[in-house]
């Protein structure tokens, strides 16, 4: 019971994370690697923040934007100067490595123990005087959720449908009259925004920031992405932004069985690999995407 | 937008003055396409343009579009120098249909989610609702201009439709607004025969039922020589028949193959 309480809390955490890589990944089709700079840096943020006494939701906020800042440099890298989008990514995540020691003061680990965090003040004070252990659960799932439906409400917006023009088809954007490559910041902005906030969250729940934790983050993510899609992409009623927390929350329980039967920790990176070539070539073996082209009469024209 | 109809009959709506384009220059795969090229298209008028590969066909399409830029020249609509804005900014004022029926939708997005895209062009892509329900009704009258019923498949998603069907649409979508020119990049060249006389047809209605000047490349003679009013030949960066109204009526498809192998026989091919 400790464990699924376990795995559904940093489900719901990473999920965050899924979110945003789905933007930038699924939607704009862009391989972005800052994530596994973005995450540590939303965790940084936090921790700097709480400890000189801001408000976690306010803390909250600023990662969201340190996040949104390194996802607008990846994407002027790669827009304005015409790096390639796997090489920005590289170069952002390693510089954000020092930007991150920067921020926690030249610390690899900075905690701020017993501070008032979005779980122990406020709504999530209250409800661990309520839940008790199940509450660090309740918020992640709170957060999560609000999370889910903001992104799902703004990719239905003018600019959303336009975000995911862009991905699938620049030239469209052009012919819309519009610069395919501001959407793509905009989009990128908008996943590293969501995966800093992850960590943000993360760091909150852990009462500490590792600068060296964004190590294999983007592989994890990836594997939700992938994993969520290709399970669950073909059920219609299920949008995209559930499925990939839901890959998430798989994809952290095999983690979590395979150290519980024994697996040393050590191990744990190899695994995550591991697992995420066997989603990457089950969803291959597995073609059937989304088909209804029976729909249409196609002998009309 | 019509002020003095009298001056403007006067001014073309699109000209391409003393344009000079090399590709690869200095290089030994250097091509010199456009040396002076001279071009000039009246409001309303219907221009259909044929030549052979290399001809610079596709070359002028995209100096006017703006994904090439001249070496020299420039380049007017409505009397307006374009010659320095890039092609998102063009789209503005240009349509364009493309030989690819993939390129003008887009096909993740449902048929009503593309058409309200293409309906914001003028305005602003803001935090609202990217669907104006209140706007369906005038999506399904537009769509039933195309007769192919797709007026009552509006949450269908465009990549489930038919090459023919998706570039009808495009076509649809590129002069939902009001456009100084439309540009037709052989685009009924990658659909079968009869969705290519289908999507020809359409073009023909659309085109005179909203009155826009449009330029058409095309590798089909027959549909040179069928629709539009003038008719150009263009060889090696240079326009080498010209022929307008009552002229171009006169030209059949025998006429056009035997300038082409004229052509082709002082190239020594």
């Amino acid at each position: 019971m400790n464990l699924l309480q376990i795995v559904l809390r940093e489900g719901f955490i990473y999920g965050i994370m899924a979110i945003g890589v789905y933007i930038t990944y699924k939607v704009l089709d862009f391989p972005d690697l800052t994530v596994d700079g973005s995450f540590p840096l939303g965790m940084c943020t936090a921790a700097a923040l709480i400890n000189v006494g801001v408000n976690p939701w306010i803390a909250c906020l600023a990662s969201f934007a340190a996040g949104a800042a390194a996802g607008c440099v990846t994407g002027l890298l790669h827009v304005k100067l015409h790096i390639t989008d796997l090489l920005s990514g590289i170069l952002v995540m390693t510089a954000l490595y020092s930007v991150n020691l920067m921020i926690t003061g030249k610390k690899a680990i900075l905690t701020f123990l017993n501070l008032p965090t979005i779980f122990s003040s406020g709504l999530g004070g209250l409800l661990q005087t309520g839940l008790g252990k199940w509450s660090g659960l309740v918020m992640a799932l709170i957060v999560c959720v609000v999370v889910k439906i903001l992104v799902d409400l703004f990719l239905k917006t003018q600019s959303g449908l336009l975000l995911r023009a862009s991905g699938s088809n620049p030239q469209f954007v052009i012919s819309l009259g519009r610069d395919p490559g501001n959407m793509k910041i905009l989009g990128l902005m908008f996943g590293n925004g969501l995966t800093a906030l992850s960590g943000c969250v993360m760091a909150q729940q852990k009462e500490s920031a590792d600068v060296t934790a964004g190590t294999g983050m983007v592989v994890m993510a990836l594997a939700a992405v992938i994993i969520g899609t290709a399970i669950f992409g073909r059920i219609r009623f299920m949008k995209p932004t559930l499925a990939v927390v839901i890959g998430m929350i798989l994809y952290r329980a095999c983690l979590t069985i395979a150290m519980q039967i024994g697996l040393d920790t050590n191990y744990l990176k190899l695994l995550m690999s591991i697992i995420f070539v066997i989603a990457l070539v089950a969803t291959r073996v597995n073609p059937g995407r989304r088909k209804h082209n029976a729909v249409i009469n196609r002998s009309k024209i | 937008m019509p002020s003095s109809t009298a001056a403007k009959s006067e001014t073309p709506i699109v000209s391409m003055e003393h344009i000079y384009k090399i590709f690869n220059p200095g290089s030994v795969n250097e091509v010199v396409l456009f040396q002076d090229f001279n071009l000039q298209i009246a409001r309303g008028s219907f221009v259909s343009v044929v030549g052979s590969n290399g001809s610079g066909k596709t070359t002028m399409l995209n100096l006017l579009c703006g994904s090439l830029s001249p070496d020299e020249g420039k380049i007017f609509v409505q009397g307006k120098d374009i010659t320095k804005l890039r092609e998102y900014e063009r789209s503005r004022f240009l349509g364009r249909v493309f030989q690819d029926p993939a390129s003008g939708t887009c096909p993740q997005l449902t048929i009503l989610e593309n058409m309200a895209l293409a309906d914001q062009k003028q305005g602003h892509y803001r935090l609202r609702p990217g669907v104006n329900r209140k706007r369906a009704a005038f999506y399904q009258e537009q769509l039933s201009l195309l007769h192919l019923g797709l007026e009552d498949k509006l949450e269908v998603s465009v990549g489930s439709l038919s090459g023919g069907q998706r570039q009808a649409l495009a076509l649809l979508i590129a002069t939902m607004t009001p456009i100084d020119l439309l540009i037709l990049d052989e685009h009924t060249a990658a659909l079968d025969p009869r969705s290519s006389e289908t999507v020809m047809e359409l073009t023909q209605r659309i085109v005179q039922e909203k009155q826009i000047t449009t330029l058409m490349v095309t590798h089909n003679l027959k549909f040179a020589i069928g629709f539009g009013d003038r008719l150009l030949m263009m060889h090696r960066g240079h326009v080498v028949l010209d022929a307008a109204d009552a002229q171009k009526d006169a030209l059949d498809v025998k006429d056009l193959t035997d300038r082409f192998n004229e052509i082709s026989i002082e190239d020594g091919n």
